[in-house]
């Protein structure tokens, strides 16, 4: 995208990458980092919104809390069928999500972001982890089944095509899921219709047309309306919105805003866009190869990054303003191989920091004092930890 | 004699077709618009069309009995009496009407086994697909020891041990088109089983069942009946060769196959009445081989 005249005259913000003049675009109403302190702005909990008879702990219990989430795929061809080795997709996350908040995950590509969100929705098992969701385990005993929690969290995916089968009309593709819980048949399909509404599509119009007659973006809000049919209260945004073009990104993710806002959803939203997710998210889990380094506030993440890694990601980012562009990249090679990641401190292979403290001992995510609140897992920035940049 | 070549699953009608498909309105118009200038499919078609009526009609079109012998009239060659067109067999039976008649079963020998094959193949090919793992492997493997045996060589044991019958043909020709189409079934399953919308019909919390029936069989069965059709003139051909042998129909039924073998001792004798027969076999295969090809071309629409 070229650099064009109305991008000119106004001083570019990092966020700034599309035409300005697009309506649609979120960024037009003016620079994310200008909203300030997130806990300033409008909390869905104070609002008298809808409340949900589904609610057990009240607003004051997180909504999802992950503890130790860990996935190992083995590798396959050995003898026996016996695995070779172990990539370590995810190992060890732990988080929790407040009700009506969005907590943006981002990270590298094969950092574990979607294999996470396919944890969390128990389409992969995980192989250790506990998932709390609204105080009930999942999984256990006296728990939520799996089933139950479905029904509660639900996933939009990347790819708009590849999840809506192209042999169902869009009606149908949304009503299934609720046909299949036992709905009848016609009050599903008027669910479905009333789902396609509430996502900005005539139902007359598109109810009976098949995904190849549609755009991308609106087979995304299919694939929404479809996740809603179920009445979810987390909705996990797997790159949701990464395969659509700019205006119609921006269209979505106002959608989603939205709908967010009308039906007191939480968000999970998984992207690679760090300016997509600082304007979606209320706090940002950072990932890298498998594991959480650093989580916080967008505030916080953005503006006083801790990590080395959150600190290149952030200066990775594109810049219209000269002062701000750099011609060496912050990060150079990929990240090191899952299968058999580097002992101690999994970044230390790239990292400007690197000491010998990081290859023997693994940092662990922690909050490092009372006047830095947001935990990262990194030697440097832990008190003690035997790092010369640390305060002993 | 079958070719073994058409038994092996082709990748082509394995692989369902990637991106955008057309209206589906628009789609079938479209598919026969091409069907319609394809000079080869269309004159197949015309030539199947024929013996398909001529056989259903039998009746009415037979200009005689074709289980009438007449000791006078025997190994009459083409054209020798004008009321025995073709001539007669070595019973002196109408030729003509025994052909006629004829195509009724091997018509009914090339699609009892595809259709009762194409049910129980496609049920173990997209329960090893959707299943995977263990279960995958227990039916593939199963299935895999039937394809160690040539087709014809199976055919022939399990009938020989069977006995020789309708019925018997029938199964024994089923049991060997099972494995082709429960691996086709089998590996289109599992494309379909890693595509996003079954993992979106899986986070809804439908069961197993309801997915397979309600995301899984629509997309897996125009590659399934894109491949089982092209079975149809092997099971003509494999159905023929068991009368030929003896081990299928049993005379004095009208059969393509075990006209070619009564007719196979007088071949120094009335030559072109013993090859009419392995005509009409040769005709009917080679028309559903070339028509299911045609048809197959002009779905494959590159969009």
């Amino acid at each position: 995208m070229g650099l064009d005249t109305a991008a000119a005259r106004r001083p570019a913000t990092p966020g700034d990458r599309g035409d300005p003049r697009d309506r649609g675009d979120p960024r037009d109403r003016g620079d994310p980092r200008d909203r300030g302190d997130p806990r300033d702005r409008e909390d869905p909990r104070d609002r008298g919104g809808p409340q949900d008879p589904r609610d057990r702990g009240g607003p004051a219990q997180p909504l999802l809390a992950v503890t130790g989430l860990r996935k190992h795929f083995p590798l396959a061809g050995g003898l026996l069928g016996r695995p070779q080795g172990w990539v370590q997709a995810v190992d060890g996350v732990d988080f929790a999500i407040a009700k009506g908040e969005t907590l943006g995950i981002v990270g590298e590509s094969g950092c574990g972001k979607s294999t996470t969100a396919r944890l969390l929705m128990h389409l992969i098992a995980p192989d250790a982890g506990q998932v709390v969701f609204d105080g009930e385990e999942v999984g256990a005993m006296r728990g939520l089944s799996v089933r139950d929690l479905r029904r509660q969290m639900q996933m939009v995916f990347q790819d708009s095509h590849a999840s809506l089968n192209p042999r169902l009309t869009i009606e149908d593709s949304i009503a299934f899921g609720r046909k299949a819980a036992g709905m009848p048949v016609p009050e599903a399909r008027d669910r479905a219709r009333t789902m396609l509404g509430l996502v900005g599509l005539t139902p007359g119009q598109f109810a009976q047309r098949y995904p190849h007659e549609l755009s991308g973006g609106q087979r995304q809000r299919v694939n929404i309306a479809r996740a809603l049919a179920m009445e979810p209260r987390l909705l996990i945004l797997d790159e949701s919105v990464s395969a659509l073009d700019k205006s119609v990104e921006a269209q979505v993710l106002n959608l989603l805003q939205d709908l967010k806002a009308r039906l007191a959803l939480t968000y999970i939203f998984i992207s690679h866009d760090l300016n997509v997710v600082q304007y979606m998210s209320d706090r940002v889990l950072v990932m890298y190869l498998g594991k959480p380094v650093e989580i916080g506030t967008v505030a916080e993440i953005y503006e006083r990054p801790r990590h080395p890694y959150t600190e290149a990601l952030l200066s990775s980012r594109p810049s219209l303003d000269p002062r701000r562009r750099r011609s060496v990249p912050p990060l150079s090679g990929d990240p090191p191989n899952p299968i058999n990641p580097p002992s101690g401190c999994r970044f230390r292979t790239r990292c400007p920091l690197a000491e010998p403290v990081c290859a023997g001992r693994e940092p662990l995510l922690a909050a490092a004092g009372p006047d830095a609140p947001h935990p990262v897992a990194c030697h440097a920035r832990q008190p003690g930890s035997g790092h010369t940049r640390a305060a002993a | 004699m079958p070719n073994e070549a058409v038994l092996a699953p082709p990748a082509a009608a394995a692989a369902p077709r990637k991106g955008r498909r057309p209206a589906s309105r628009s789609f079938w118009r479209n598919v026969l618009r091409r069907i319609l200038r394809d000079p080869v499919t269309l004159a197949c078609a015309v030539i199947l069309l024929a013996i398909v009526l001529a056989a259903a009609f039998a009746p009415a079109i037979a200009p005689h009995d074709p289980y009438r012998t007449s000791m006078l009239r025997r190994l009459l060659a083409p054209g020798e009496n004008p009321s025995y067109p073709l001539g007669t067999d070595e019973l002196g039976r109408d030729l003509l009407s025994r052909l006629i008649y004829g195509g009724r079963l091997s018509l009914f020998m090339g699609f009892a086994p595809v259709v009762l094959a194409t049910l129980v193949g496609s049920l173990f090919g997209i329960l090893a697909g959707y299943a995977g793992g263990r279960v995958n492997m227990l039916i593939m493997r199963a299935i895999d020891v039937f394809y160690a045996f040539p087709s014809v060589l199976l055919a022939v044991a399990i009938s020989g041990v069977l006995g020789a019958g309708i019925g018997n043909t029938i199964f024994s020709l089923t049991l060997v088109l099972v494995p082709p189409i429960a691996r086709v079934a089998e590996s289109v399953t599992t494309q379909v089983r890693t595509q996003d919308y079954i993992e979106a019909a899986r986070a809804t919390g439908a069961s197993g069942w309801r997915i397979v029936t309600g995301h899984v069989v629509s997309n897996v069965t125009g590659p399934i009946l894109s491949y089982a059709s092209t079975l149809i003139s092997v099971s003509i051909v494999l159905a023929s060769g068991l009368s030929f042998l003896g081990l299928g129909i049993k005379p004095p039924e009208p059969e393509w196959g075990l006209m070619l073998n009564t007719l196979r001792q007088s071949i120094y004798v009335a030559p072109v009445n013993a090859v009419l027969p392995g005509v009409a076999i040769f005709a009917t295969s080679m028309c559903f081989n070339l028509m299911s090809d045609g048809i197959r071309a002009a779905m494959d629409v590159k969009q």
